[in-house]
């Protein structure tokens, strides 16, 4: 295992530093406006720019959320603006079905591929993980600049299906999971919004595949070639073993989305039937395909369709376990069962995509297999949470606006994750599947918890990447009613799906005279609490404009940060505030020691620099050319 | 902010736990023959999830209460893990999760490893956008062949039916599930057009309707009574209301109806909604 553990680098003479500099550092500064921060091949610039984009996304996403929520609340209402801006979709201001159903399509697709993929990995990866492991750029800048122009193209066709969608909805209506037929055929059977709309969706998604793949490629070549001299595996912080097996689970999902999407497209345009089965019929003519399987698309779609859900959460883990230790004064508690947690959930997370059918139609047998399989992947859940709480036993907590979102982190993935308990189980799944329960399970987890995760990043990083703070008061009142407000969103939504209140739904009762009137009479023990989210939801999205406000405000304004204004140990640390356009300044940093060591009897502070020289170690690597990987943190496990 | 953090954790764990045993939004009550052994199942699952719920949030809020940073110089305590620690949270979850994702095959099995019990009566069901249509065979026990070339919501032949063969004369197709109490039920589940979901709450059972597959289900009512499906797969922009409803009917009454030709069924169906009003919740 030792020997897994150095890397090449670690080996390094003089002469290979220089060599491995020059291999890398093959770009200089740009000059001009349009390389510097438009077409830039340097990872930080391209972080921001996945950032800015995740930026607009979410609260384009936000947005929509809303609009379903007041529709839902208050259905047949005439909303004024929405008669203004969708006369069509939305006659006499007035929400029609599809119009909600087009909300519920962009909504997912927005949050999950352009919010919730791009800023914890290319955003936060993009711009830490080269700098984390002490290299210069990635190891394909061009590759990483098309990754993100790619991605871009993505959304801006996305974007485009909400003016070309037609029939008065913005966008497809079948939801971000497209499952066939609806998707393939939706225009044949005259659903609105499946004809461009879903042609729209597909390129979409396809672009956004390709330009994954680049970045998941870019990830995993960067991290095993261009760790810098002492940088072995199990020095590396655990954001960068997250962002690792993040990008080998993207490396992996991504081609199968990408294929299930080309078939998809085949079927909806050029009349093959690859998952279309014969027989179907309008109600007056039969439809003209034949052979095809409704349930294959599923299995494709979810072979990527879960590592997706890790795809999202992993980084958040990882940034919250990097910053519970610096604010907790500690080291992170058993960082080796960490990294293999890590690597359990991913790759386990390959084998459970059928618990999201276990009603489709599958196997009965099959969905027993991937039942126990789902509830296994609770236990290195559960490793990662014990070992949270065990970083934050003993420690000296700094209570800062990134700790406050990476305490929330834990809380909220403990609150979401756990129902998986619930949902893994197929006899449990004849009554929770597609129900409010679903949605509360995963919002919790993946959206908001994940969210969490890039908020606290966000006020962590923010000095290194703008130079300046944010404001920390101003970071206090959003943490506030954000971390309230999700919890008075999703936790009532676990019960309206216990009652058995339906996903997907655009309304579920209609107001007649005044009375509340149930499309189902079983639904209504849940109309006040749809009332209640709905005003949670209001309440936190609004709080949200802190944080924007905040956010742009302390790019320009802000207090001037230190380099190292957290007291943490990690590379980016080390370097200058934004970090020069090679990050260290031509410097090749050294690395003496483990990512966490904070709290170290006898060190003169609280936190000793991964690059502080460790008078014996330091002698070894420069004299022997070898190295001494066993002395203290290096992530192995103390004694019992 | 350490302690207000401790406290917003402490309280929003027991708000939450009071949301799921108040009584106020639960399950409806079961009206099938497994119903009882998926509450049983469910309750015992998030008695589990409470407590690991619980457990994990008061010591995630004691841990930012008590380790909080109360100056003064003190270090935190410099610790890299516990090997013991790690193995023996990972046994424990391991041995508790495996235990309950054993038990929660029970129900599961014994409604879809089984076929149906004999003497189960059987109805087909075409799903399509965006009504349910049941087909029941009629005196001689045989369904008449269907053909979709013979579809033609026009003149109300949603299923198909083939009227060129001597089995179809007497099928009935309407809108209402039809079942008798205590009898078991096998419903082959089809779909015309795109993926829809048979879903009756109190039923605690919910199967897709797959465009090109007959699945078929089999359950067992056991309370009287008219209730509500619905559909919960996304089907088209009317997915929202595509309700039938599901008779549970005594065995007279049950017979009676089944002896009936289509125009009288249907009639009789209608003076069934009245007698049997959709509980209130």
């Amino acid at each position: 295992m030792a020997e897994d553990d150095i890397p090449n680098e670690a080996h390094g003479t003089e002469e290979h530093a220089a060599e491995h500099g020059a291999a890398v550092h093959h770009h200089g500064p740009p000059t001009s406006f349009i390389r510097k921060y438009v077409f830039s091949i340097d990872h930080k610039v391209i972080g921001i720019q996945y950032l800015l984009l995740a930026l607009f996304s979410v609260f384009l996403g936000m947005l929509m959320s809303i609009m379903m929520r007041m529709n839902m609340t208050w259905p047949g209402h005439s909303w004024w603006l929405l008669a203004k801006l969708f006369p069509t979709g939305a006659p006499g201001g007035v929400m029609s079905p599809e119009f909600y159903l087009s909300l519920v399509t962009m909504h997912g697709t927005m949050m999950v591929f352009f919010v919730l993929t791009t800023a914890p990995q290319g955003g936060f990866g993009n711009y830490f993980l080269p700098i984390q492991i002490g290299a210069e750029d990635m190891a394909f800048p061009v590759l990483n600049m098309l990754s993100f122009w790619v991605t871009f193209l993505g959304l801006a066709v996305l974007v485009s299906a909400i003016f070309a969608a037609g029939n008065g909805v913005i966008g497809p209506t079948g939801g971000w999971t497209a499952y066939p037929p609806l998707s393939a055929i939706g225009d044949v059977l005259n659903v609105p919004g499946q004809g461009m709309g879903m042609n729209l969706w597909i390129i979409s998604i396809a672009l956004f595949c390709g330009g994954s793949l680049l970045g998941a490629l870019n990830f995993i070549t960067t991290l095993l070639n261009l760790r810098t001299r002492g940088m072995s595996l199990m020095r590396m912080p655990l954001t960068c073993w997250a962002w690792f097996t993040t990008a080998v689970l993207a490396l992996l999902a991504f081609p199968v989305l990408l294929a299930a999407g080309v078939l998809l497209f085949l079927d909806k345009n050029l009349g093959t039937s690859f998952f279309v089965p014969a027989g179907l019929s309008t109600g007056t003519t039969v439809i003209d395909h034949a052979g095809g399987s409704p349930i294959m698309w599923q299995h494709l779609f979810w072979f990527f369709g879960h590592p997706e859900v890790y795809i999202a959460i992993l980084p958040g883990m990882g940034a919250t376990s990097h910053i519970l230790s610096t604010f907790a004064r500690k080291p992170v508690f058993g960082y080796r069962a960490m990294v293999f947690a890590l690597f359990a959930i991913g790759l386990l997370g390959f084998f459970v995509w059928g618990h999201h059918m276990f009603i489709s139609g599958m196997s009965p047998y099959t969905g027993m297999a991937f039942s126990v399989l789902t509830l296994s992947i609770g236990v290195p859940s559960a490793i990662k949470t014990f070992n949270w709480l065990g970083t934050l036993w003993g420690g000296r907590i700094r209570f800062k606006t990134p700790m406050l979102f990476a305490i929330g982190f834990v809380s909220l993935f403990v609150a979401g994750g756990i129902t998986g308990l619930v949902l893994g189980q197929t006899t449990l799944d004849l009554s929770m599947h597609d129900t409010y329960f679903v949605l509360a399970h995963f919002h919790l987890v993946m959206g908001v918890a994940a969210i969490f995760g890039m908020f606290a990043g966000m006020y962590f990083w923010f000095p290194k990447m703008f130079g300046r703070m944010m404001n920390e008061t101003l970071g206090r009142i959003h943490f506030w009613p954000t971390i309230i407000g999700v919890y008075c969103i999703f936790i009532p939504m676990h019960v309206m799906g216990i009652v058995g209140m339906p996903r997907r739904y655009s309304q579920f009762y209609e107001i007649v005279n005044g009375q509340v009137q149930m499309i189902y009479n079983f639904n209504r023990p849940t109309v006040p609490l749809i009332h209640f989210v709905t005003w949670a939801a209001i309440i936190t999205v609004s709080a949200q404009v802190i944080f924007i406000f905040n956010f742009f405000w302390s790019m320009f304004k802000g207090q001037k940060a230190t380099d190292n204004p957290w007291e943490a140990t990690t590379l980016e640390w080390t370097t200058a505030t934004p970090p020069p356009h090679d990050n260290f300044g031509g410097r090749v940093p050294t690395v003496y020691r483990g990512a966490y060591e904070f709290s170290v009897p006898g060190a003169p502070d609280d936190f000793v620099m991964q690059t502080t020289p460790d008078e014996t170690e330091a002698n070894i690597v420069t004299t022997a050319g070898t190295h001494a990987v066993q002395g203290k943190g290096d992530g192995h496990n103390g004694h019992g | 902010m350490g302690r207000a953090l401790a406290v917003f954790i402490w309280v929003m764990t027991i708000l939450s736990v009071w949301m799921f045993v108040s009584g106020r939004w639960w399950f409806p009550v079961a009206i099938s023959e497994h119903g009882p052994a998926y509450d049983r199942q469910f309750f015992l699952t998030i008695m589990v999830v409470g407590i690991a719920f619980a457990a994990a949030q008061v010591a995630l809020g004691y841990a930012v209460w008590r380790f909080r940073d109360t100056g003064g110089g003190v270090r935190a305590v410099y610790t890299h893990g516990s090997n013991r620690l790690e193995m023996i949270w990972t046994v424990v979850t391991a041995i508790i999760f495996i235990t309950l994702a054993l038990l929660g095959q029970r129900v599961w099995f014994s409604l879809h490893m089984q076929p149906a019990p004999a003497g189960a009566a059987q109805v087909r069901v075409l799903a399509q956008q965006f009504q349910w249509n049941f087909q029941y065979a009629g005196a001689d026990g045989k369904f008449g062949h269907t053909d979709p070339r013979k579809i033609s919501d026009e003149s109300l032949n949603y299923v198909g039916l083939d009227d060129t063969d001597p089995a179809a004369k007497d099928d009935v197709v309407v809108q209402t599930l039809v079942t008798e109490v205590n009898r078991p039920v096998e419903l082959i589940l089809m779909s015309r057009d795109v993926t829809h979901s048979f879903w009756v709450p109190q039923l605690r059972y919910k199967q897709d309707a797959v465009p090109g597959l007959e699945i078929p289900i089999h359950f067992t009512p056991n309370q009287k009574g008219r209730y509500e499906i619905a559909c919960a797969e996304l089907c088209g922009q009317q997915h929202y209301k595509m309700r039938s409803y599901m008779l549970i009917l005594p065995a007279d009454e049950y017979d009676s109806l089944m002896a009936l030709p289509q125009a009288q069924f249907q009639a009789r169906i209608s003076e069934l909604y009245k007698k049997y009003p959709v509980p209130t919740y």
